[in-house]
């Protein structure tokens, strides 16, 4: 499998999913 | 002038500021300069000289004194809450304490694997051509990781003033 870091946008997109998935981490860490 | 405007006011500006520089400067070198290198290394004679010997030294030195201002100016402006930020101890912190963990994994990045590799690359320590191809990787992906983990970075750096708002950071 190639590495999404290999691609900019491969990049962008991965930091953009880390983002939601955080963002669901931090809204239920704060009580929903 | 009060003390919170110096601290609050003055030193996010600076914080900003610096964190302006350092991944303005990331994203220079992912999105124009690692493109650009690569065609230049392709022109005959290869034109990669020039930017390796006057533009990469002088942008890694912006680069990484930016991340180290940024990184010393977010420690000044959580100052004793520091301990209650990153160990995540009060509810209201949890944004900017994902905002600040991303950002010092990035410093982290920066100073152990972007820059001793960087040197390697640039022939500042010496290496051999293996070393040198694996420093270049180590950085490259070091790089990239910051650009990924810049995007939920910035966001939680501005969401906890804005959609999170719930504590004075």
């Amino acid at each position: 499998m190639k590495n999404p870091l290999d691609s900019l946008w491969g990049t962008v997109i991965a930091g953009l999913l880390l983002t939601a998935l955080l963002y669901a981490l931090a809204r239920s860490a704060m009580g929903g | 002038m009060s003390m919170d405007v110096i601290h609050y006011g003055i030193g996010r500006w600076l914080h900003i500021l610096c964190g302006m520089m350092w991944v303005g400067l990331l994203y220079y070198f992912n999105f124009v300069q690692v493109e650009a290198l690569k065609r230049a290394a392709a022109d005959t004679p290869p034109g990669t000289a020039g930017i390796m010997r006057h533009v990469v030294p002088r942008a890694l030195a912006w680069f990484r004194y930016a991340s180290l201002a940024t990184v010393a100016l977010g420690f000044y402006l959580l100052a004793a809450r520091a301990p209650d930020v990153l160990l995540f101890r009060v509810r209201a912190y949890v944004p900017i304490g994902i905002g600040a963990w991303l950002g010092l994994i990035m410093f982290f990045n920066v100073w152990v694997l972007i820059w001793p590799n960087q040197k390697k690359v640039l022939g500042l320590v010496s290496a051999s051509d293996a070393e040198k191809a694996r420093a270049r990787r180590v950085a490259f992906l070091a790089s990239r990781t910051n650009v990924m983990l810049s995007i939920p970075m910035l966001f939680f750096m501005v969401a906890s003033g804005g959609m999170f708002r719930a504590s004075i950071f």
